[in-house]
């Protein structure tokens, strides 16, 4: 400990500085697109108007006037919020059975439940079109919330998997020897023990449901159409505004540019799946 | 109630089987030990009779009703872990009660049971306390009262006390005893320590590769251990064996005798060595005895201070009527 005590003030300097670079190369895009979103779409591609132009709020007014956009928000805000409640809720209980009643098969299928992610999805992107359209589905915030949960439940359970190993067997143990059956030892043992861990997944999953476009936009037009569909929509056979869609994106990240931020020391434990206490 | 009966169970894990058939009877009020070395199988053993392993085979029951298909939460038991398993975001209160909580008691009960509990461990000062706020010794007290808040059919104790250091350890061992005293519930006890074994058991299960060498009371595995095994697993320091010569002296192929019953004389003793380590503890003196020819080394035990010192000459004189005779198959000859 001592040695990384006394590391040389330039270590620290060309660190920090390097940290600095690569946190604004992340942030340059998000910063450019705020900018282009106060700027008219003419203004937008005009190279004099780079960085010192006339602001203009016209196209956020215009997104709320012209787009609904808070039809779009509320439908992100449903998909993404039940898409977890139901992802945990199927997650939670398949977890803590691989984690506590491990069988020979254990690996196997978490193994499989991963590969499911390596599936492009363009590769069931017919099947599932016809299908949903056949059953009436199409287009329905229950069928994005199916989706969106399905998609996300492998990194779910992969997470809570991850945490529930860290959870002592003896004390769910003790929970049984003192007369408590399946369901109360998920309620009453495991669910606080792991609470920080659920959160933090909860969190990604959300995060995930909230940005996911692939089949939000496929599966939607109107009723069940999220923000994603939303900046989507933003083509036009003219070309694209530029202005228009910053507006657009902006306001569709801004939530979870939010919800991120406040849960920053979670959302870092939650990627480094476990591995940082 | 709380007769505890294994009938022909196995246990496997995979190909190895590590409990072939077995069969044994607790006694209700009955306080059991099962004693041997790391791997014998008696932390297994424990936790097929809580429920916490399935058996392959065989039948548990409890006061003569088949339990085996039976979850652990419905065998009416309590069981005290090594680690504790003191639920880490309850405070000692929550802890005790939580067994009462989960069986339905009434609120003036797990009260009444929670603060009778507390007083007799001497936990009533800590019971807002988290369990990561208390020292190794206190967790185990409120294990011991979450065990006991729900009155079970049975304890059962899976080497309680090797967390704890070796003071708190004989503190503890007492208290578990006088608990057993005072409430006459059956009590199964798992440990490596055959000093536990011996002061707490009424009855000593011996347990090697999964199976039992003996079942009997403390005294009766120190005077009559019916193999070479049990013979040097009971008693401390261990008994000493000589083979050879000295043993066909007594038509045997290993005899064994304990420190405590070779004497050491002045003069005219049958046995002669040199001492290599005297361990002088006041109350008694440990002498490892070199150059017997009759083994190794030789562990006589003097009663009071005998003041011998490295390299010192010896002799010794075994009391004949206190030998262990063994035939080939490493068994006791009557």
């Amino acid at each position: 400990m001592a040695i990384v005590a006394q590391s040389s003030k330039a270590g620290r300097v060309s660190r920090a500085t390097l940290a600095w670079i690569v946190g604004l190369l992340f942030f340059f895009p998000i910063f450019w697109m705020i900018l282009t979103s106060f700027k008219t779409d003419a203004d937008a591609v005009k190279p004099e108007f780079l960085i010192f132009f006339q602001p203009t709020l016209e196209n956020y007014l215009n997104m709320t006037e012209n787009y609904d956009y808070w039809r779009f928000a509320r439908n992100s805000m449903i998909t993404s919020v039940f898409a977890t409640i139901f992802a945990l809720a199927v997650g939670i209980p398949c977890a803590y059975a691989m984690a506590f009643n491990p069988s020979r098969a254990t690996k196997d299928v978490l193994m499989w439940m991963l590969s499911t992610k390596m599936l492009p999805a363009a590769a069931v992107l017919y099947p599932m079109t016809f299908l949903t359209k056949s059953l009436g589905l199409f287009d329905t915030h229950f069928l994005i919330i199916v989706v969106l949960m399905l998609i996300n439940l492998p990194v779910v359970v992969w997470m809570l998997f991850t945490y529930f190993k860290e959870i002592p067997k003896e004390i769910i143990e003790a929970g049984q020897m003192d007369g408590v059956n399946t369901w109360g030892e998920i309620k009453e043992i495991l669910i606080p023990l792991a609470w920080g861990g659920i959160a933090s997944t909860a969190l990604l999953c959300f995060i995930f449901c909230w940005n996911e476009a692939y089949w939000t936009v496929r599966l939607t037009t109107t009723d069940a159409a999220t923000l994603s569909k939303l900046i989507e929509g933003n083509r036009a056979p003219e070309g694209l505004f530029f202005g228009r869609l910053s507006a657009v994106s902006a306001a569709a990240v801004g939530p979870i540019v939010v919800l991120g931020w406040f849960c920053q020391k979670q959302l870092v434990q939650g990627l480094t799946f476990g591995a940082v206490k | 109630m709380g007769q505890i009966e294994l009938t022909s169970v196995t246990k496997s894990f995979g190909d190895v089987q590590v409990i072939p058939p077995l069969d044994l009877t607790i006694e209700d009020g009955e306080f059991a030990v099962f004693v041997g070395p790391s791997g014998c199988g008696k932390s297994t053993l424990l936790r097929l009779i809580a429920g916490l392993e399935d058996t392959t085979s065989g039948t548990v029951a409890i006061d003569g009703e088949d339990v085996t298909q039976v979850s652990p939460s419905k065998r009416g038991l309590s069981m005290v872990f090594q680690t504790y398993a003191l639920y880490p975001h309850m405070t000692v209160r929550k802890n005790i009660a939580f067994p009462m909580r989960m069986a339905g008691l009434s609120d003036d009960e797990q009260k009444k049971r929670i603060a009778a509990a507390a007083e007799s461990l001497n936990l009533t000062d800590y019971l807002d306390r988290k369990p990561g706020q208390l020292s190794g010794g206190q967790r185990q007290r409120v294990a011991i009262g979450r065990a006991i808040v729900r009155d079970p059919k049975a304890f059962l104790f899976d080497e309680p006390l090797s967390n704890l250091d070796a003071a708190l350890r004989v503190g503890m061992r007492l208290e578990i005893t006088e608990m057993h005293e005072r409430m006459k519930t059956t009590m199964i006890y798992v440990t490596h320590d055959q000093v536990e074994a011996m002061t707490m058991a009424d009855k000593i299960v011996v347990l090697q590769a999964g199976v039992i060498e003996q079942v009997g009371s403390p005294i009766e595995l120190y005077e009559a251990p019916k193999n070479l095994f049990v013979a040097g697993f009971i008693g401390s320091p261990k008994m000493n064996f000589i083979e050879g010569e000295e043993a066909a002296k007594h038509s045997a192929k290993t005899i064994g005798i304990r420190p405590e019953h070779i004497d050491v004389v002045e003069s005219g003793g049958q046995w002669k060595g040199t001492v290599g380590v005297a361990e002088h503890l006041g109350s008694d003196t440990f002498f490892h005895v070199h150059g017997t020819g009759l083994a190794e080394t030789l562990t006589v035990r003097a009663v009071g201070n005998v003041a011998l010192k490295h390299g010192d000459k010896i002799e010794l004189n075994p009391r004949a009527a206190e030998v262990h005779r063994f035939d080939q198959a490493e068994l006791r000859i009557a």
